[in-house]
């Protein structure tokens, strides 16, 4: 019998893969998949987040949502490292189409090629795109 | 007649669609994640530049704001409004015409 | 069920969480430990307090694992790990802690 404080061991570690294709506040998909994310990230799997497209607006430096009246949630992107989600890739491509670099970004990411973003997804066990 | 356009345009074709049935005199406001066209340096920047050459152009400030963009950051020539604005556009046309 | 402080009544969900973030004070968080038949002493005002500051900084509740690990790393092993936090919160050291904290239910808490 296993005390509360005692935990199981992780399994089989598999990699999963978050694809991140929204801007945050005009559609839900960005927040849904963060609380994804953050519930998921206790199976102890190897996740990965991707920010591509207008994916990458999610973690752009200065939101403040004070004027619309939604939760600025951006601030909880800094905690997925707190969370073993440590993995996070940012497409390049999809910061210049939109006249961005790594500067604008409010957590530390690895920036990548699409290339090179096609190739990590194939490596992938489970994909989830939002 | 004012436009109103929601839609990111590295999402949708909505904006594009908007300024293709716009006429002349017709104003356009971008809103929500519309307003991310409104931006300098993007991939959509020369097409709202030409758009600028037939209408007056407005985008809304908070909507800005929650994406971490600036006033400073937007295309010059368009105008930045507020939900004060918002109605007021409304109220200088004779009816809205919302691209979703 | 609403929750009386001082002769103020405040909001709560069906769970006893308070339903406004800014109706926390000091008062609340002890008389709603009191509903629990629980009096907080020093050691849970530090997790508290803890909670609150993390919310304060990354606007979510954390999971009881990471809960613990940010313990260790703040106060010391000694504190930072479950047995410790299950003595002083035994209804689960996130999601009672975090009641008293004001906080909403943590995310993926089980």
């Amino acid at each position: 019998m296993s005390e509360p404080w005692e935990e199981e061991g992780p399994g089989e570690i598999r990699k999963f893969m978050y694809v991140n294709r929204k801007a945050p506040y005009g559609t839900i998909y960005a927040l849904e998949s963060l609380e994804v994310v953050l519930i998921a990230a206790a199976f102890e799997q190897d996740v990965s987040m991707v920010f591509m497209d207008d994916g990458v607006f999610q973690i752009k430096k200065g939101q403040d949502t004070g004027q619309i009246g939604m939760k600025n949630f951006s601030p909880t992107y800094r905690a997925l490292e707190g969370y073993d989600v440590e993995k996070l890739y940012v497409e390049a491509e999809s910061l210049s189409e939109r006249g961005l670099s790594e500067d604008d970004l409010l957590v530390p990411v690895e920036v990548m090629s699409r290339d090179a973003i096609a190739r990590l997804m194939d490596e992938q066990d489970v994909i989830l795109s939002f | 007649m004012l436009h109103t356009v929601n839609k990111s345009p590295f999402e949708r074709n909505t904006l594009n669609a908007c300024l293709g049935h716009a006429l002349p005199d017709s104003a356009v406001l971008l809103i929500e994640d519309g307003v991310l066209a409104a931006v300098q340096g993007t991939a959509h920047e020369t097409e709202m530049r030409k758009a600028l050459e037939q209408h007056s152009v407005s985008v809304l400030g908070p909507d800005l704001s929650a994406r971490g963009l600036s006033p400073e950051q937007v295309i010059p020539g368009i105008n930045v409004v507020d939900y004060a604005g918002f109605v007021e556009l409304t109220e200088n046309h004779d009816k809205v015409q919302a691209w979703l | 069920m609403p929750i009386e402080v001082n002769g103020k009544t405040y909001e709560t969900d069906e769970e006893g969480y308070l339903a406004n973030l800014s109706d926390w004070s000091e008062e609340v968080a002890s008389a709603m430990a009191e509903v629990d038949g629980t009096s907080l002493d020093e050691n849970h005002w530090e997790v508290i307090n803890f909670l609150r500051e993390y919310y304060e900084e990354y606007q979510i509740a954390p999971a009881v694992r990471v809960l613990t690990k940010a313990i260790g790393k703040k106060l010391g092993p000694d504190k930072g790990n479950s047995k410790y936090l299950y003595e002083l919160f035994p209804y689960g050291p996130a999601k009672q802690a975090c009641k008293y904290a004001g906080l909403p239910k943590p995310t993926g808490c089980v």
